[in-house]
Formats: structure tokens, sequence, C-alpha cells
């Protein structure tokens, strides 16, 4: 894991400090909320519709024990005793003070954790694939390139003020899970022929209410220019976005408007310019960090298990958790827990300040010390041995998180909706959790497969509804609640745009139409055949019909 | 307007118009500054008055557009229609950067302590305030960091670079190797 240096901690100690100083001048009124407003949320702070809300970031989405025990301390000392996991590898706090935010900086700096740019419209966290150093298909951990361009976002002189939010993933595997192409700057490593790894630049994907997949405008830049080929990129943007409008600032509508071809040439005839000015980093210093992500100390252990073989098949419970929530390692004999934070009937992404601190306990027990977010909300354990499996699933089951459903139909990625959200229009959570309680059969779960459910309270799309196998989105008529459905969106290396399905339901109505969705799938689809593939073989006409025919048979009638 | 340049608080010699109606006019004020699209529209008749000239640019007006007549202006004022416009900050880097400009460059418009440091960062010199209690107080929050992670135009070492010379000199401390703050 990287570890801040004295410059690192100097920077983010001056950064409490400032902050600390702009709450009292906002508190004595110095400040007004309007000049106060794009400070605090630079540094994460949200004014939400009953409290401030502080969103901490997870660089990359990989924290250690130690990090992970602090964020539980928080939660238990400041707030009112869990956390909630978000989409972009970040956790928020929905009830913090704001005498007492600096106080909570300043202890997460202990940890080497801030909340700088988790909001406003500044470069964000940089998120990055959550099984990054240990999947099987990777090519290089991207991390420490995440790092990079986290230290070279950090209060960016130029990018500070741009148009509106501007978000970077990076991935270094073929198999996209840090939906890449959903980020204003979606980064995907490649090998060009001499076997040398570069990044495949995807620029103008975002969600919100005109949701676009980002395009690629260079198929390989070679890893040594990847800061200057940002900041060019940057450099357009924050010169030529729209500033006049808040629903066409961000970067996909410019290269809607401009085409990628000729935002592609704007960002080369820029970076011609700057390629060989000093913001590359030099090999060494990239080594430096990079060195920080090296692999553990692992062991040469056996990949076959024959007790593990056992377990499976002696307890069918374990089996489905196995088979749903356990990946690949690229080291034999070990394995990739995912400790899923969707239970049956719970509040999707939410961890109480005590299962916090036992998860950092079974990291340090069944691993190195190392805790992963991914973008479904979810918590991974990446370094459990296959031989531990059945130990660790044991002691999950004692702290209700077990859930064999990642990757499941009820493994709903939600936002806070309604519920905490000034922003929303419906609730999600108690719509997740009512679409939650109709699979808590896990045999019906693992029969029904792969699939991707996501419900947004609002059009801005933080739970990614757009690129859901099945999406919902929160709408508000004359005052009340309706959820619209879409199908079809992906949010792999495949990545793809839902398409609505027809008129909305109502709150009571929504989960009987997802089990009717389901159960249209389960009917007609081919043997092994994932959801997306039924959708995309069959369209969505079975879908509609199925859905819709009680008010065709009302109309008929 | 009170006005702050290189650290201090100075009389601004610089005057602006907005009537450009006769440019004539223009002489008796002595150093003037006018903006981009009437130097484009009375370029040669300005040029003629022969008094010290400075430019204002608009927000999204680059530099490039009047990049051969840069040496002509002792000052360039860049405005902040509003302080969370950031486009100012990429006209700075460019005429420091890309066109090599040493004359003054100035903020105006809602200038305001927080975005301070980064305007420093990017070239900026001088900041035209609102009030005498702003031109007071703005100057505190230059020290708010020490070093910073990206290079920028006002040519700090970076902190991959005192990195680097931290490991090469290892018996030195990092705070030796800090370039001198040339504020």
């Amino acid at each position: 894991m990287y570890r801040y240096d004295e410059f690192d901690h100097a920077f983010v100690a001056e950064r409490v400090a400032q902050f600390r100083d702009q709450i009292e001048r906002r508190i004595s009124g110095e400040l007004s909320e309007d000049e106060f407003k794009p400070l605090r949320l630079m540094n994460g702070l949200y004014l939400q519709l009953h409290a401030y809300m502080l969103r901490v970031a997870i660089p990359y989405g990989t924290l250690s024990s130690t990090q992970m025990r602090k964020l539980a301390h928080i939660a238990r000392t400041y707030d009112r005793g869990y956390g909630h996991f978000t989409t972009r590898q970040n956790i928020q706090y929905n009830w913090p003070k704001l005498a007492e935010v600096p106080d909570i900086l300043d202890e997460l700096a202990e940890v080497e954790m801030h909340a700088i740019q988790t909001s406003g419209n500044c470069i964000r966290n940089t998120t990055a694939d959550p099984l990054a150093g240990v999947a099987a298909d990777e090519i290089e951990d991207p991390r420490a390139y995440a790092e990079i361009i986290r230290q070279w976002s950090t209060l960016h002189p130029e990018f500070s003020f741009l148009p509106r939010k501007f978000k970077i993933a990076v991935t270094g595997a073929p198999n996209d899970r840090a939906v890449t192409r959903g980020h204003d700057i979606g980064l995907r490593m490649h090998r060009n022929i001499k076997g040398e790894p570069g990044f495949e630049v995807m620029v103008g994907g975002g969600q919100g209410r005109t949701p676009i997949l980002a395009k690629t405008i260079r198929g390989f830049l070679p890893v040594d220019h990847l800061l200057s080929y940002l900041e060019a990129i940057l450099r357009v943007y924050n010169q030529l976005g729209r500033r006049d409008n808040i629903y066409k600032a961000r970067l996909k509508i410019m290269a809607e408007d401009l085409g990628a071809e000729a935002l592609a040439k704007l960002v080369e005839a820029e970076w011609e310019q700057i390629r060989h000015y000093t913001l590359d980093l030099p090999l060494e210093e990239r080594q430096r960090i990079a060195a920080y992500f090296a692999p553990p100390a692992y062991d040469d252990l056996s990949a076959d298990h024959p007790a593990l073989d056992e377990a499976i098949a002696a307890d069918e419970s374990f089996a489905a958790w196995v088979e749903s929530n356990v990946y690949d390692h690229k080291k034999p004999g070990y394995a990739i827990a995912t400790i899923s934070l969707k239970p049956h009937g719970g509040i999707p992404g939410d961890a109480s300040a005590e299962q916090m601190d036992a998860v950092a306990g079974l990291a340090e027990q069944f691993g190195f010390g190392e805790i992963r977010i991914s973008h479904k909300q979810n918590l991974i354990l990446p370094d459990v041995r296959r031989a531990d499996l059945y130990r660790l699933w044991q002691a999950l089951g004692g702290l209700g998180l077990d859930t064999a459903n990642a990757g499941r139909v009820s493994d709903i990625i939600a936002c806070p909706g309604l519920d905490y959200c000034n922003l929303a229009n419906a609730r999600s959570i108690p719509i997740a959790q009512r679409i939650s309680e109709r699979f808590t059969n896990i045999k019906r779960e693992r029969e029904i497969g792969e699939v991707s459910l996501n419900i947004s309270g609002c059009i801005n799309a933080c739970a990614h509804h757009h690129v859901a196998n099945i999406g919902i989105l929160g709408v508000d008529k004359k005052g009340t609640e309706y959820y619209q459905v879409t199908l079809g969106g992906a949010a792999n290396e495949d990545a793809a745009i839902g398409t609505i399905i027809g008129p909305a339901f109502d709150e009571w109505q929504i989960a009987d139409a997802i089990e009717t969705i389901v159960d249209v799938y389960q009917q007609l689809r081919n043997s092994d055949e994932n959801f997306i593939d039924t959708y995309q073989r069959l369209g969505p006409q079975p879908f509609k019909e199925k859905l819709y025919a009680s008010d065709q048979a009302r109309k008929a009638g | 307007m009170p006005l702050i340049k290189h650290g201090k608080l100075v009389e601004d010699i610089w005057h602006e118009t907005d009537d450009f109606t006769d440019v004539q006019a223009l002489a008796p004020l002595g150093p003037v500054i006018v903006p981009l699209d009437v130097w484009r529209q009375h370029r040669d008749e300005i040029l003629a008055i022969g008094c010290a000239l400075g430019l204002r640019l608009a927000p999204g007006q680059t530099p490039d557009l009047v990049a051969t007549d840069l040496h002509r202006f002792g000052v360039i004022a860049l405005e902040f229609a509003k302080f969370t416009d950031g486009r100012a900050y990429s006209q700075a880097r460019l005429l420091r950067e890309r066109h090599g400009y040493k004359g003054e460059i100035r903020a105006v418009g809602e200038v305001l302590r927080d975005q301070l440091t980064f305007m420093l960062r990017c070239g900026f010199d001088s900041f035209s305030l609102a009030t005498p209690q702003q031109a007071r107080t703005i100057l505190e929050a230059v020290d708010d960091f020490a070093h910073w992670y990206q290079p920028a135009p006002d040519g700090r070492a970076t902190i991959p670079t005192l990195r680097r010379r931290t490991l090469d000199n290892a018996d030195r401390p990092a705070s030796d190797c800090a370039a001198a703050w040339a504020y």
C-alpha cells in the first residue's frame, strides 16, 4: 500500500488547517454560504436534507486494517455508528457536526486519509479496479498510476474550478470492473506489440440525465506520458467546457457537441505543446511509487484443497457463497473474497462501526491487513488462502456479512435517495430493501445467476442505473414517487446504456415488476445464459408484454 | 480599488474606461488597459496614441488571439466574472508558459482570499480587490501550503522534485532543498 512521506503528511495537515480556518470564518459570518460552498465541497462536505454529509476518499479503493478501524472510530465518535460506502470508492458519514469536521479530518490524516476533492467542480477521487494487484487477468497493477493521478490532481492550480465535476477511473485489466466508460476519463491498460504497457484513453463518459459512454480518443498512450496527456485533456475542457448551463457542463456534452475526433485533435495539439515539459514523472519516481504496491509475501501454496472441496460439497450455503462471492486470485492457493454489504432487506453499502472493526480484524487474520472497496458498494478481502475460506465464511456469518449474493439480483447498488439527499426525487433505500426481500431464497438467486440491479433516486444517477442490466430511476410525478425501469445496460468492458421499458411503476408495484422481469428471463433463457445475454437476444418485447399485460387487457376490454 | 502587487499594497497607475467611442480620448488618461475587442478593432489608432498599454481578456478569450502583440502590454488583466469560473487560470498559465509573457498578470473581478494560492501558482502577480479589508487579509493565504505536487509558472520546486533531491542527498533535510519562495 502507498504510504505518505513527509511531504504528503505536511500537505494534508496544511489542508486541514486551511479548512479549519475556513469553517471558523464561515461560522463567524466572514464567509457567506455562497463563498463557503465551493470550499466545503472541495473538502467533501455537503449540506443535505437533515444535516451535513462528509464524503471521505478511499483512493483507488484500497484500505488498510488500521484505516478501516479509524473509519469505525469516526462513525462511532462523530456520527451515528455507521458509514455508507459509495459507488466511487468513498465512505459517507451522514450526521457530522460542522464544527467537528476539522477534528474528523485530523483523525483521518493520522491514518493517511483525507476528504480532498470528493466533491465540487474539480478532479474527484480517482477510482480503480477493486481487484487491482490480485486479479488473475491483470496486465499491471493500476494503483501506482491512480496514486500518481491522485497527487497530480490534488489542489491542481489550474483545474480546481472546472465547469463541472470531473471523474477519472483506471483499470489494468481487460475485464473492466471500474466502469471506465462511465467516467470523464477512463484509462484502460493494454500492451503494445513491443510488450510495453500503455493506456487506452477514453473521454466524455458520464451518467446523470444524459448518460453517455466515453469514446476512445487514443488507442495507446505510453505510460510515461500519462500526466501530460491528462493535463492536455483538462486544459482543453477548462477553456472550452460550457459554463452557462449546469446540465451541459460536463465533458461528455462538449465531446458530443464537438465529436470525438475533433476533441481528440484539440487534445493532441495541446499535448504536443506540453509533452516534453517537466510534468511527467521520470521512471525512477514512478518505480518508487509502484514499489509501494509490490505484492505481499505470498506463500507457495497448492492450488488444490480437498478440504475446501469437501466443505463445498457438504454445506450448500457455503457452496453458494463461494460460487458468488469468491474470485480467482493470480497466486495459486489464494482467493479473493467479497464481503457483501447487501444483506436481504438491509441498506445497500451501509456498514456499522462494529462490522468495520471486525472486517479490519479479519483482513489481518485472513490476509495482509488490506481491504478493498468495490463500486458495487461491497468490501473485498484480496488475499485469502483458499484453505481459510470456510473459517472466514463462518466468521462473517456471526457478523451478518455472509450474504451469498455478490453479482446477483439482490446485490443492489442504491444511492441514499430521498431518505438523505436533497437532490433526490424519490426514495431508493426502501425500494432496494423491498426488492431484495423478494429474493431471500439463495437457491433461486443462484438459478437467476449474474445480473446487476441499480436504483437511483433521481436523474443524477449516483447509483449508475443507466449501466445496470436492470436499472430503476425514481421520479416525482405530482408529489408521488414513481419508478422508471431501464433494461439492457452494462457496466463492464461491453458497457451499454439501458433503454426505458415503458411507463413507470409506483412504489407498491415496482418490486412485482422486477419479479416479473426476472420470471420472463428465467422462462426464456437458454441453458446457461445470463440475464444480459437473454435480453440482448430477445430485446425488450417479451418483457414489455408481460409487464404491461394487464394494461393491454384493460385497453382491449 | 485596492491593488496588491508582488505582495504589497500599491497605487494603481493603470486606468480603465468603458467608453471607447473616441479612441483619442484615451490619451489624457495615461497608462490604460483596453479590452481585447477594442484592441482588435482599433489596434493601429491605439498604438498611435503612444501611451503605455495594458490588455484585458474576458474569460474564454485565449491569449493565442493576440500572441504577436503581447510584448506591447505592461499588464494583462484576466477577469474572474465569478470566482467559480476557472478559465483565467488557464489563460495565465498559457501567457507565462506558452507565450513567455513577463509583464504583470492581474486578477480582476471576484478575487477572493481562498483562491489566491491557485492564482499565484498560475502566474498572477497582482490582484485587484473589492475592499481595503480584503487587501489586509488576503495575503494571509500565501503560506497555506509549503509545497505543491504540480509544476506551475510560480517555478516552485514540486514535491516530486523535492523527493528526488531528498533521496539523492539523504543527510540533507528536505527543507533546505526547497526553492526560495519567490513571492
